[in-house]
Formats: structure tokens, C-alpha cells, sequence
């Protein structure tokens, strides 16, 4: 049996004759939802949050990760810990607050228990009442069982016995670190948290989707583009992010993908041209720190970016924007959405000033574009009423190598591969390209 | 002085007139009078923001904002409100602007600063999505009405959900 044409017939996969298809039962039906709670979400690596958001001592965030409320803490000790935030005793949450700094204990308010910031258990009121089979040092706030710091961005998975963060990002990695030698990065303050009344596999297709660009965003072409001075043609001519990029999109391994692979020949992204008009100087001498930080051909990769990337299954980085997006969902039809912007700390302020304008330009839910995205995705969702009658979504655009036509569904073909395995087999796609 | 909600001393301004403006102005959000709801601002200073849900005081040239408009982007952020292609809000969604507890709490320079209480009601697909926060005005009395020189939309919502967006003008 090829990979991908499995028993659970939820994909249609035939490499050979071009056809890739999703049942779209794959958006609505509920026990298709708790497998990959079991099997994707409490599998894999997951993004946690940036240590700029809690970088120094006694600093902490809370955040809701797989569906668990998590303390995010630097500790006292120097440890970075991801603690599970419900009290040992009967379950309350010891941190209600969604961000803090100069912790010096966690205090569950319902009895009064008291845990230090490394999640210890250090004060129990009353204790004496307790059997010595009471063990105080056992009771500590749990762990969630695995984290990893890569570069200040904070990972964490609930599978204990999930392999090593370097094994699970393959070639992810590379692209992940091309991203963050833009500078000293960090998460400015400021976070878009929303939703969509929609699956969340739609968002990770709509993510890296070059084709719809031309069609959801058109007002961002025919609108925005020129109302700042830059010409509908310029725009076209550079190129949407993923459009004209034709075989570059890259599968990382284990169903992590880049719409547009690194590459000399790659169009300047629009978001060159827009820093260049509004903070034209302070970019030129930002990019000669790059130049000599990196050399020149490996500064030009870091400022063009690697496009539109996946990080499996729920971390989507858009280089074009500087965009960390990750999401959760609730049910099968609704997700809860966190959105950053990661920006060099070296950035003059009006670079800095820039590099938002431009953000707010196209992304988040009162920019000029991501507003569509919702509408869509949430109307796709809707169509899928009708799953029963109209049962597959194709998605096989530029199989069999063909770049005719524009932007092509790799991308989405790698993250539906990878998916289909996990669900399936509880495995990784032994390989996710065409 | 100003505190006092009924006077001001840019020139007796009565709290009744600045309900009247915004009342006028919910009005014209609501009727999707967008070209004539824009004409209400200062044509070359006017701004329009939303702070980010967990950052209500954050400064915009630093940090992330939902919307910070200057003239040029609210401009074409209504072009693109009324041209069609912002499929978000095409078909139009309907909304109502709720506004209360209106005060002039001070002046800054030539501006009268006003607050006001809102919750606006989108309704759309057969969902209904209240957004609820403070609007802080910037106002500048002229010719017996008012230019709008800062209008800031503070949502005390604690996040977008399940609202997901806000196409419309809040």
C-alpha cells in the first residue's frame, strides 16, 4: 500500500495520478477531534510561548497549551519551567494572573497551600492534620514532562517519552534559526488572541496558501499597497509570499514545511520594499550588521526570510511579517488563535515603527487582510454541512511537478500527510513529498 | 473646567453637545455612512486605534496594536470597507453602537478629551458579537460641531472570541 492511501480512507493520495483529496469529514466529526487530542496535540512538540515574554528572574506568564492552563516561570535557580497550573490539593489554579514579575511564591487562594516559583511545595496550613503517608515533597506543582529552549523560543510536550527536540524538528531547524539571525529577536509586547468559527487544520492550510492570496487579499494589492505610496505592479512584480515560487516549497520532515525555501533567485518579498521606502537608512545600516554578522549571501537569506513555514502541527511562522501564530482547538469547529510579532531588539524606533506599520498592514484581526481569512475559513466551515453529500476537498494543486498555473498545495499535501500518518498509525510519515 | 461635565473652557461646551456628536456619529457607523463618518476627523492629524486586547495602554510605535490608523490608512481602510473586496464585512454585517456614560474629563491643547462607555453588537451569519470597551475622544470644537483629532477604542474584552476579528469600524 502506498503511504498516505491508508485504511481510515480519510485522505486520497495517489501520487501517480495526481490526485490529492481530504475527506471533509475530517472537519466536523467529533471522534476524528479527540484522536488528535491523543494522538497529534499530546504528541508532539508544542510552542509554549518566547522567554522575552518572561526573561528575567521572578517573571512568569500563564497560557493555555493543548488545552492546559500552564505556568510559564523563570526561576529563581536559572530554570525555565513550564508548570501545570492547578493546585496538588483539590485543583484550583495557584496563578490567575496572565503575566507577572518579581514572583516569589505561587498561593492557591481555596486553602491557602503555598508553592515557591521553582513549583515546590513549601507551606501547607494546618499540616499537622496530615498522615505521615502525607509526602509534602511529593506534592510539588507538576511539571509539564518535557520542555526545550531553542534560542529563547520555548517548547514543551506532554508525551514524556516523545524523542529529542532535534529529532522531532529534522530539517525545521535550519529554517527556525534562518528566522531568528535577523537579530536579537523578541515577542513585543502585544498579542492578538482570537478565534475562528472554523477547524483548525483550515488554518494551517490558509497559512501557507500562495493560491488564495490573489483572490482573499485582492484589497491588499488593489488598496493598501498603493494607499502607501507602493504600486499595485510593484506588488505583483515581487510577488505575494509563496506566489511565483514554484518549486521551492521544501518538506522539513515530520510534517514541517516551507512554502518558499531560502534560495538566491528568490523574489524580494514586499515587506523589503515597504521598510525600504519608510526607514530606507535605518534598514541599509541594519543590513550591513547582517552582512557582517553573516556575509552577504546568508544576510540576504535572513532578511528575505524562508516564506510561509509549519512547525507540526500547530506553529506557523510567516517570515514576510515576522508572525508567530499557533492555535488550539476547542471543538471541532472553533479554535482559539495567539498571534505575535517577533522583531529585533536591535530595531532603531523607527524601524521598529516600520516593521509594525507594515505588520498591521496585512496581519491580525483589524489588519487589511487576515479579517478575510476568517470569513473564509469560517465559511468554509459552513460549507461543510454538507459533508455527507459533498465529501471531499481537493488539494492537489502542482502534483506530478507541475508549476503551470501558479502557486501549487505541497505545502498542505506534507501537513495532511504527516496528519494522516499520526492519526492513522501513531507514527511519522516515513515521507511527506510528492 | 472641564471636570465638571457641564462646562468648559473651550468655550462652554456642554456635555449634551458631545452626546449629540456621538450619537450623530453611532448613527453613521451604524447606517455604513462611512465616507461621511470619515469627514468627522481632522483631515491631516486625525487617528483611530484599537490596543491590543492585553495591552490597553501599550504605545503603538512599540508595540502591537490591533488598529493604529493615521489619515492615510483610515482612508483606505474605508475605501476598502465600501469597495466590496473586504469580504469580511460583504455582505455588510448589521451593527448597533451602544454609547453612555459620556464625560469630558479635561483638555489637552486645543482638544477636548471625552469618554464614553460603549458596547457595539455585530450581527452576522446569525451570530451575535458584542464588543464592549471605552472609547477616549480627542475632539476639536469647530464651527459649532466638533473634528474628531483621536478616537481610541479600548475593548476591555479580555481576548477576540469568539468575535475572531474586527472588520467593521467599532
Amino acid at each position: 500500500m502506498r503511504e498516505g492511501s491508508n485504511t481510515a480512507g480519510l485522505i486520497n493520495d495517489d501520487r501517480e495520478e495526481g490526485i490529492f483529496r481530504v475527506h471533509r469529514s475530517v472537519f466536523v466529526d467529533r471522534e476524528i477531534f479527540e484522536l488528535e487530542r491523543k494522538l497529534v496535540f499530546d504528541r508532539s512538540w508544542l510552542f509554549a510561548g518566547h522567554l522575552s515574554e518572561f526573561p528575567n528572574p521572578g517573571d512568569f506568564i500563564t497560557r493555555h497549551v493543548a488545552g492546559r492552563p500552564l505556568i510559564l516561570v523563570n526561576s529563581d535557580d536559572g530554570e525555565i519551567r513550564a508548570l501545570l497550573n492547578t493546585c496538588r490539593h483539590r485543583g484550583n489554579l495557584v496563578c490567575r494572573e496572565q503575566k507577572g514579575s518579581g514572583a516569589e511564591h505561587f498561593r492557591c487562594f481555596y486553602h491557602g497551600w503555598i508553592y515557591n516559583i521553582r513549583g515546590e511545595l513549601k507551606g501547607v496550613p494546618g499540616e499537622e492534620a496530615y498522615s505521615d503517608a502525607f509526602d509534602r515533597e511529593a506534592l510539588g506543582l507538576e511539571p509539564v514532562p518535557r520542555i526545550h529552549n531553542h534560542r529563547g523560543l520555548i517548547f514543551v510536550s506532554f508525551d514524556p517519552d516523545i524523542e529529542s527536540f532535534a529529532s522531532y524538528m529534522g530539517d525545521a531547524i535550519a529554517v527556525i534559526d534562518n528566522t531568528l539571525d535577523l537579530g536579537e529577536m523578541e515577542f513585543v509586547q502585544g498579542q492578538f488572541k482570537y478565534s475562528m468559527r472554523a477547524n483548525w487544520k483550515l488554518l494551517v492550510e490558509n497559512s501557507m496558501d500562495g493560491y488564495h492570496a490573489a483572490f482573499t487579499h485582492e484589497r491588499f494589492a488593489t488598496h493598501f499597497m498603493p494607499a502607501m505610496g507602493l504600486t499595485e505592479v510593484d506588488f505583483m512584480r515581487r510577488g505575494p509570499p509563496g506566489a511565483r515560487r514554484g518549486g521551492d516549497t521544501r518538506p522539513l520532515g515530520n510534517g514541517h514545511v516551507t512554502g518558499a525555501y531560502p534560495s538566491p533567485d528568490q523574489p524580494m518579498h514586499p515587506s523589503i520594499t515597504f521598510l525600504e521606502k519608510f526607514a530606507g537608512d535605518e534598514l541599509d545600516a541594519y543590513r550591513q550588521k547582517l552582512v557582517r554578522r553573516h556575509g552577504q549571501e546568508r544576510a540576504n537569506f535572513i532578511e528575505g526570510g524562508a516564506g510561509n513555514y509549519l512547525i507540526f502541527p500547530n506553529l506557523i511562522i510567516i517570515d514576510g511579517w515576522r508572525v508567530f501564530r499557533t492555535f488550539y482547538p476547542s471543538s471541532p469547529d472553533y479554535m482559539e488563535i495567539n498571534g505575535w510579532a517577533c522583531l529585533p531588539k536591535e530595531d532603531t524606533p523607527r524601524l521598529r515603527k516600520a516593521r509594525l506599520e507594515w505588520y498591521l498592514g496585512f496581519q491580525g484581526p483589524g489588519g487589511f487582510a487576515t479579517p478575510d481569512d476568517v470569513e473564509g475559513l469560517e465559511g468554509c466551515q459552513m460549507g461543510f454541512a454538507t459533508h455527507k453529500e459533498v465529501e471531499w476537498s481537493d488539494i492537489s494543486r502542482g502534483m506530478k511537478g507541475n508549476t503551470a498555473g501558479g502557486p501549487g498545495e505541497l505545502q498542505m499535501r506534507v501537513f495532511w500527510r504527516e496528519w494522516n500518518a499520526r492519526i492513522t498509525t501513531g507514527q511519522h510519515a516515513p515521507y511527506t513529498g510528492d | 473646567m472641564a471636570a465638571d461635565g457641564h462646562t468648559d473652557a473651550l468655550g462652554a461646551i456642554t456635555r449634551q453637545q458631545v452626546e449629540d456628536f456621538l450619537f450623530a456619529e453611532a448613527d453613521l457607523l451604524d447606517s455604513w455612512k462611512l465616507a461621511e463618518w470619515l469627514a468627522l476627523f481632522d483631515e491631516e492629524r486625525g487617528s483611530f486605534f484599537i490596543p491590543s486586547t492585553d495591552l490597553p495602554d501599550g504605545d503603538p510605535n512599540n508595540s502591537l496594536y490591533l488598529i493604529a490608523d493615521d489619515m492615510t490608512r483610515l482612508r483606505t481602510r474605508v475605501e476598502q470597507l465600501l469597495s466590496g473586496l473586504t469580504w469580511a464585512e460583504n455582505p455588510k454585517s448589521r451593527t448597533n453602537h451602544m454609547v453612555s456614560n459620556v464625560r469630558i474629563v479635561g483638555r489637552e491643547g486645543e482638544a477636548l478629551l471625552v469618554k464614553a462607555n460603549f458596547v457595539v453588537f455585530r450581527m452576522r451569519f446569525e451570530n451575535v458579537d458584542p464588543y464592549i470597551g471605552k472609547y477616549h475622544y480627542k475632539l476639536l470644537p469647530k464651527d459649532g460641531t466638533f473634528k474628531i483629532l483621536e478616537r481610541r477604542a479600548v475593548l476591555d474584552l479580555e481576548a477576540l472570541r469568539p468575535h475572531g476579528k474586527v472588520s467593521f469600524i467599532v
